[in-house]
């Protein structure tokens, strides 16, 4: 069976830096991945390769056996990516329901014109997009923040509204960019709860984190990156033992 | 949903209550320029659609204005009859694309009618909005902001400088717009209340078609797009097609009201394509307030009758650039947006704290 998403060969260059070097992984459906490595190993680029931001020098990426590296992130969206961000990234001036509705946009239809003529169909299109936000917001444990302005909400509430956002488009494979920067313990204990049971949903997901004791926990396959290489992919307790991540890591407290 | 019905219709009470007023007070000379203020009205609420959801600014939309006029008062002025025999004007005048209107000298001038003129100056300004808007819009900014002033300077010199468009003197002797009904916009006396009222329904229109898409999936789109783009991209928005879509309907909104109001006031002068108008049309909708068309259309309605009244007098330009500099200080939101008691707190709050740190 093809993998999910298959990462082929990948690399990217800025200037005189490989960001990331020649790498490749895959994603299997109904799996928990995680992308690790020290800051600077290349990670936030690989994960924009896959994304869409950026567009790789070489090397393919491939979602459900289709090539989708080079297409614009609104594209990657539209086939079942959805993605969270590093640096929260809500709607200012939306409320934490209009932030998920838009979430909402690569699975409803409704355009400029019947927008502007408000036909029938689009009021059920909107009840529906309303009522599934709900259902999200839901699903997160927070609809009483509903009606709160987005961007005003604490930074753990942010980021609970911007996963419903990515949630709300029952994506296929779900991207998470550092989803526990900035969480506190409490938090990240609450996070690693909801990827769990996000994978018994069966919903894919690939995690890029800093946090090794979250990853440890909610993956069933680690890559590692240093330098732009993937130096280890594997079972979370194999790749504990792995003699180049333990150098990698370990090496990176000695500096400290 | 309700309550956006209830705006609409408290704003058609109003202006019912408008006409109304005029009468009772033996004003109804103040429909002529509340007709054109309406006019100018239709550009307002655009771009408040531009810059309040979309987030872009444009300060050339006088130009879709007048490519709007400019391009219906010179098709409905033509004179064909010398090449009746042609016959591709054969065809045109049996397909009713042609008119016969009386000309100056009391003779028949064959030229386009204004129905089909008015589809071709909306097709150009849609046209020339798709091809400035591709390009634009990838700029942000400033450099949107001065690439827009650019394009509204080019069309400005265009006019001017073109003689078959009349120059510096503009064209003149634009036939009325005939409507169903007998009616016509037009400046004749007998049809002054008509026209006031086909003017403000125009804008009740747009207001009604622009509403209903701000409260739609488009118009939350477009708010994304204002609070964090490259969010809104991921969310599946294709913005730049987002944006360029909002640019057009702007653009073509504002040929309308360039297209009609040339047709009112029989003709139209280079100065309708001018930066002072592009400005003052920001202005209006930063008075207005970013992101409500309903405080944009009360601002134009206002700002643009007193200014065509002549209660400005010669400083009639320099009350828009102060409105515009005024608004930016202490209000950026727009001045019905104001929070009053919110702005008092702040201003009180800031007070205490100088006095703290002294």
């Amino acid at each position: 069976m093809t993998p999910l998403l298959e990462v082929r060969g990948v690399s990217k260059r800025f200037g005189g830096v490989h960001a990331v070097k020649d790498v490749s992984f895959e994603v299997r459906k109904g799996t928990v991945k995680a992308l690790i490595g020290p800051n600077g190993a290349g990670k936030t680029t690989l994960f924009n390769l896959v994304s869409g931001v950026a567009a790789p020098d070489a090397g393919e990426v491939r979602f459900r056996g289709e090539p989708i590296q080079g297409l614009p992130p609104h594209r990657v969206a539209a086939l079942g990516l959805s993605r969270t961000f590093q640096h929260i990234r809500l709607f200012a001036g939306m409320t934490a329901l209009e932030n998920v509705m838009v979430g909402r946009h690569s699975r409803s239809r409704a355009g400029f014109l019947a927008g502007m003529l408000h036909l029938p169909w689009t009021w059920r299109e909107e009840r529906d997009v309303e009522a599934r936000a709900r259902e999200a917001l839901d699903f997160l444990g927070i609809p009483e923040l509903a009606d709160a302005e987005a961007t005003s909400l604490s930074y753990g509430q942010q980021r609970a509204v911007e996963l419903a956002r990515a949630l709300v488009s029952e994506p296929e494979l779900l991207l998470l960019d550092e989803p526990a920067a900035g969480l506190n313990m409490r938090e990240t204990v609450e996070l690693a709860k909801l990827v769990a049971r996000l994978r018994e949903r069966g919903v894919t997901v690939l995690v890029v984190e800093h946090d090794m004791g979250l990853v440890m926990n909610v993956s069933d396959e680690v890559v590692v990156l240093s330098y732009g290489e993937k130096i280890a992919d594997a079972e979370p307790r194999a790749v504990q033992k792995h003699p180049e991540v333990i150098r990698v890591y370990l090496g990176e407290e000695d500096a400290a | 949903m309700t309550s956006r019905y209830a705006r609409i219709a408290a704003f058609v009470a109003i202006v019912v209550a408008v006409q109304l007023a005029t009468r009772a007070a033996g004003k109804e000379f103040f429909l002529t320029q509340l007709t054109m203020s309406a006019y100018y009205t239709l550009v307002a609420v655009g771009l408040s659609l531009l810059m309040g959801y979309a987030g872009q600014i444009s300060l050339g939309h006088a130009a879709f204005f007048a490519i709007g006029g400019y391009a219906t008062g010179a098709l409905t002025t033509l004179d064909l009859s010398a090449r009746r025999g042609a016959p591709l004007v054969a065809l045109l005048a049996r397909a009713r694309v042609l008119a016969v209107r009386p000309d100056p000298y009391g003779g028949e001038a064959l030229g386009v009618h204004p129905w089909a003129a008015c589809a071709a100056a909306l097709l150009l300004a849609f046209v020339v909005a798709l091809a400035i808007g591709v390009p634009v819009l990838k700029l942000k900014g400033h450099y949107l902001a001065m690439a827009t002033l650019g394009f509204g300077t080019i069309v400005y010199s265009v006019v001017l400088g073109t003689s078959a468009l009349g120059a510096a003197d503009g064209v003149g002797g634009v036939p009325p717009f005939p409507l169903p009904g007998g009616l016509a916009v037009g400046g004749g006396r007998a049809d002054r209340v008509a026209n006031y009222y086909v003017a403000w329904g125009l804008v009740a229109l747009a207001l009604l078609l622009l509403s209903n898409l701000v409260g739609s999936r488009v118009g939350r789109a477009l708010r994304a797009i204002h609070g964090a783009e490259d969010a809104a991209a991921a969310m599946g928005v294709d913005v730049a097609r987002y944006k360029l879509a909002t640019f057009v309907l702007s653009a073509v909104l504002a040929a309308i009201g360039g297209v009609f109001l040339t047709h009112y006031n029989a003709g139209i002068g280079p100065g309708e394509a001018g930066v002072m108008k592009s400005v003052r049309y920001v202005a209006i909708v930063a008075v207005g307030g970013m992101g409500s068309l309903l405080g944009t259309v009360a601002t134009s309605a206002v700002l643009s009758f007193l200014s065509l009244r002549g209660y400005f007098g010669t400083l009639d330009d320099a009350v828009f650039g102060a409105v515009l500099v005024l608004v930016m200080l202490f209000s950026p939101e727009g001045i019905l947006r104001l929070d009053a008691r919110g702005a008092l707190a702040a201003a009180v709050a800031r007070l205490r704290g100088g006095e703290g740190a002294r």
